[in-house]
This record gives structure tokens, sequence and C-alpha cells, in this order.
């Protein structure tokens, strides 16, 4: 790391400001020496190259050669920073790096993840594999048509209840909410967002006992469990959109004489709806991969199960689940199947994500000339 | 159609504040009223009084009559949603809708109420509004664009196209220059003068020029100190209030020696 600084201090400092006269002192002030722009790149290229001779020297593996090589560079960026330019910009730089590096341990997980699922997961994918469902399969062969059927009917049946709830109850909380029971609501719905998911698939399975006696399994069931996880995140999200709608317009509509639920209506869930639509879809996401509340409730099947008031339904996180650990014999076709039903589930959240994008791109508030 | 507005013995508070003290005044029909006084006085909340607007914020209530062509707007069976319907409103800040067009933003009176009209019905409102807001030259190509596209004085004036398009008796004018350069200040100060023929309008603004411009009449309101009632001072012509005022404080506060 010396040699930079030593190259970098040797420019003379006379070659920043021209002549000289009344206005010099003022350039000496304003203008400070800066670093060349490739300079945080090559101090970052000698960093590595230091941390892979270490590593080679020594025997570390990969992790700890990054690790070395990371720490010094925000060292070396932050010394040579501060002897070329000051303080204030060797603070900068060093943050810059800092947060960098966060995003790019950010990262790491996700685009490891998404590789894995991909390379384990591509394979499993074939016609059948969405055609078919387990019914009399063994060992080759069967696919995740009724665990997809299963997964889209139990999510949207709990995305039916949760969204007219979460929705109306954020308006109360935005709109009417006043006093002790605002105050209560809002409370239980921040309790809510943290019930563990197994606790609400046993909610939903002692509730549907109580009516049908035990050993009861329905797809309908795995619905109620996931909207209790979901009720709260569409309240949340909902209310924080509610909340962005300026109040101006809701004056401006009541001028024009128009009723408070209209006002409601047309104009404040109108203007907020791109940011609650987007909400509903993050919620989905967030109940879509939910496996233990399913794996109580709905149970798992073989078969094709469209009635989700009667008896058991496969999902795709229950499939997977059930796939991976208990394979059977040969093991290898069930765990490519559970790895594709698990990259499968991940495009459905994918083209959610994507749906979600067109819907608050076509009702955001239009802007442009 | 326009009509004229009597108010007795008005309180307005918010909450147990008591805002506005014991105001008593008639404004007349088809004329300009501002209102000036310093900031805190009451002048928007009395303003806001006149279209019960202001119990749209928690807590808020008024006391007293606001007669207006001899319906008392605060009786009993009185529907807010209806005495809003007869006295529009624009405010400090234009505020069209952004989720619609211009044209949308026109109608929005209609369209937000479900009001069934023909397309040519709805044309022809969107273009005598736009026109008597002295803006449709200026949009007539463009009226599928948004609202929140157009500069600051366009917009106001989208505004008030938009609360003329319900046809109200009474116009309500909150500050509606205070965000406006000169140039458009003085497109909306010939504009007023122009809806003054069909509308009664009541102005409230803080530039004592354009009170002298615009306005027939004008009230003075003030304060004795902070946490005291606002007071309506005087009311009279404009002409006297600015040249020859009976009570000293107006003339303080006119000529400049308020405070």
């Amino acid at each position: 790391m010396t040699p930079p600084t030593q190259t970098l201090e040797q420019r003379p400092g006379a070659d920043g400001p021209r002549g000289s006269g009344p206005l010099n002192t003022q350039d000496q002030a304003l203008h400070t020496r800066t670093l060349p722009r490739f300079a945080p790149l090559g101090l970052l290229a000698v960093a590595t190259a230091v941390s892979v001779g270490i590593s080679l020297a020594l025997g570390w593996n990969r992790a700890a050669m990054v690790v070395v090589a990371a720490i010094l560079y925000l060292v070396a960026i932050n010394l040579v920073s501060r002897s070329v330019e000051n303080g204030r910009r060797a603070t900068d730089r060093t943050v810059t790096g800092l947060v960098t590096i966060a995003f790019l341990i950010a990262l790491l997980p996700l685009t490891t993840l998404l590789y894995t699922v991909l390379s384990n997961g591509l394979g499993a994918l074939s016609g059948e594999f969405f055609s078919a469902s387990m019914r009399n399969i063994i060992g080759e062969g069967g696919g995740i048509y009724h665990a997809i059927w299963g997964t889209l009917i139990v999510t949207g049946l709990a995305t039916l209840m949760s969204v007219p709830i979460g929705v109306f109850s954020a308006i109360y909380l935005v709109e009417y909410g006043k006093g002790a029971l605002a105050r209560w609501i809002t409370f239980l719905v921040d309790v809510m967002t943290g019930i563990p998911s197994i606790v609400a698939g046993l909610f939903a399975y002692a509730l549907f006992v109580l009516f049908l006696g035990p050993g009861v399994r329905s797809g309908f069931g795995g619905a109620v469990a996931l909207s209790v996880l979901m009720v709260p995140v569409v309240v949340r999200a909902t209310e924080e959109m509610l909340k962005l709608v300026p109040n101006e317009l809701r004056e401006a509509s009541y001028a024009l004489g128009v009723p408070r639920w209209r006002t409601i209506v047309k104009v404040v869930l109108r203007t907020a709806s791109a940011g609650i639509a987007t909400g509903v879809t993050l919620a989905v996401a967030r109940v879509i991969g939910e496996t233990a509340p399913l794996l109580v409730i709905a149970g798992s099947t073989d078969s094709v199960n469209f009635n989700p008031f009667d008896g058991r339904m496969a999902t795709l996180p229950v499939f997977t689940f059930y796939a991976y650990s208990e394979p059977g014999v040969p093991a290898e076709f069930s765990v490519e199947r559970a790895w594709g039903a698990a990259l499968v589930l991940i495009l459905i959240v994918l083209v959610l994500n994507l749906i979600a994008r067109l819907i608050s791109r076509a009702y955001s508030p239009k802007t442009g000339r | 159609m326009a009509k004229s507005i009597d108010v007795t013995d008005l309180d307005i508070y918010y909450g147990d504040f008591k805002a506005v003290e014991d105001v008593n005044v008639t404004i007349p029909a088809k004329q300009v009223t501002a209102f000036i006084g310093p900031s805190g006085c009451g002048k928007s909340t009395f303003l806001r009084a006149l279209n019960r607007m202001h119990e749209v914020i928690p807590g808020a209530y008024v006391d007293g009559k606001v007669l207006v062509d001899g319906q008392d707007l605060y009786a009993v069976e009185v529907d807010p949603v209806a005495v809003r319907r007869q006295v529009g409103m624009v405010f400090q800040r234009p505020n069209p809708f952004p989720t619609m067009s211009i044209y949308e933003n026109v109608i929005a009176g209609m369209r937000l109420n479900n009001t069934k009209m023909k397309k040519s019905e709805a044309d022809d409102v969107v273009e005598s509004a736009l026109r008597a807001a002295n803006l449709w030259v200026e949009v007539n190509e463009r009226l599928a664009r948004p609202g929140s596209g157009l500069s600051g004085g366009q917009q106001q004036r989208l505004c008030i196209a938009r609360a003329i398009a319900v046809q109200p008796q009474v116009l309500l004018m909150d500050e509606p220059c205070s965000a406006l350069d000169p140039i458009s200040t003085s497109a909306i100060e010939d504009l007023i003068h122009e809806l003054k023929a069909n509308y009664t309008i009541v102005i409230v603004t803080h530039n004592m020029q354009q009170a002298a411009r615009v306005s027939d009449d004008t009230a003075f309101f003030n304060l004795s100190g902070t946490g005291k009632p606002g007071r309506l001072i005087e009311f009279g012509e404009t002409r006297k209030i600015f040249s020859n005022p009976d009570e000293k404080a107006t003339e303080d506060y006119i000529s400049g020696r308020f405070g």
C-alpha cells in the first residue's frame, strides 16, 4: 500500500491553481488535491494481490483471502486519502467502501441460492414435470401438477381472505381510527406480525378440529393459516401507503362536495393503489413459501385435489419438504423433483413480483407533461 | 345564482382552543371580499367555516350561524356534503389529483360523485370551465396529459376550473396566489375579476396590494395576543379600509406599522 502513496504525494502541490494573483488564495481554499479516478480500483487491485500473496504463503483458504483483501483495501484507501486529500474525503471513501462491501455480502447468499436452485432444479423441469401428479409414481417420472395447483389454490384463497380484511383494517386505522380501539388494533397487528408460522398452522388446525373433528386436513384450513400470517403484513403495508396520500387531496375532494366514503374509494385508495398492490404482492410472496402451517393443516398427497374443502392438498413447499426428507429408494429422482419444485416456487414469486410491477406502473400517479 | 353570506355570532374552536371569536359580517353577493390580517388571526379558519371544511379537522367545531341565501349551514338537518357542493374552495397550494388527467381533474366533481353525463356534455363542461379559468388556450391540446405536469400557476388555474365546473354559488380562495410568481398571480387576479360576474368570491390574502387590487370589500382580522382568539376588527369597502379605516389597528396593519 505504500508505493501509490509515495507517487501520489510526490505530485507537486502547485500543479493545481494556475498563475498567481489575488484570486489564487481563494483558489487554494476551494481546490483540494484529489486522488485520480483509478485510485480506488488500483488500491483494490494492490490489496487483492497482497492478500493473495499472504494467503498462498500461509495456506489460507479463499474466504480468508477475500476478508483480508477487503480489510487491506479499507485501511489503504483511508491512509492514502488522508495523506493526499483530507480527513473528510478519507472518511467518505472508507464508508463508501464499507457500504459497498456490505452490499456485496448481502448479495452473496441470494446469488448463491439462486445458482444452487437453478443448477439443481433446471434438470427436473420437463413437460411431464408440469403436467403429471405423483399418483402411482415410484422412482423416476411424475411431477408437481398437483402441488402447483395446491399452492395456487391455497395461496389464492388466503389472499382473497386477507386483502379485504387487511385493506379495510388499514382504512379504519388511517381514516377513522381514533382513541383506544385504534391503538389496540395497531398493537394486535404488531403482535400478529411476530406470530411463528407453525403457531398459525396449529391455530387453523385447532379451529377446524372444533368443527370437523380430529385428524382434519383441508386446503381451506391451510388458507386460513396463511391468512393469519398475511393479514398483518397487508395491514401494515396498506396503512403506510394510505398515510402517504397527502391530506390536501382529501380536502380537495371534500371541497368538491364529494362524500367521505367516495373520497376514500376514489381518491385515497386510487392514489395509493400502486403501493397497495406492491404490498399485497410482498405479502403473498411472504406466505407462498410457508411450509410449517401447511404441513399441519393441509397435509400432503400424491393426487390432484381441486377441492380446498375436502381432504389433503399438496403444496409446493410441503412437496419439496417430503420429496427431500423422505425420498424413498432410489432417492435421486425424488431429490431432483424437490429441487425442481423449489425452482418453480421461486419462479412463481418472480412472476408475482413482475405482475405487481406492471400494476404499479399502470396505476401510479402520472407525471410528465 | 350567486348568494350572499350572513354570519352572526360565530365562534370557531379547535377542540378546547377558541380560534375565532364573535364574528358578525355580511358578505355581499357577486362581489369579491378579501380577508386580511396577520398570520394566526383566524382568516383561513373563518374561511373554512364558510363551507364546513373546518370540521374535517378532528375536534374542530363552530358555534353560531352562517346563512347562505337564508339557510343556516350549521342547522342540524344540513348535510355538509351538500354545503360544499354550493360553496366551492381553492386552496393555498395547487392540489390537482395526481392520478387524473387534466380533463378528468376538471370534471372530478362529477366523476367522483358518479354523476352520469354524456361525453359531449362532459366535453362542454370541461371546455367552459377551462375557458372560465383562462386555461383553455394553454391546455386544449393536451387534455389527456396528467394535471400534475402543468406549471404551478397552471395547476392553480386548473384547481379553479375544477372548483367552478361544479357551478358553486360561492367560491372561497385561501391564499390562492401565495405559491405563485407575479405573472401567474396576475393571471389569477384577472380571472377573479371575471368570475365576480357569476360568483360570490371570498379570498384570503397576505398581500395587501392584492387585496386592494381585486376586492370590493375587505375584512381585517386581528388577535390581541398569542393564545387569544382572532377577531374581526373591521369590515367595509376596500377603498375606505385602505384609505381611511375607522380602527387604528387596521390603519397600523395596512401602513406596515404593525407589531
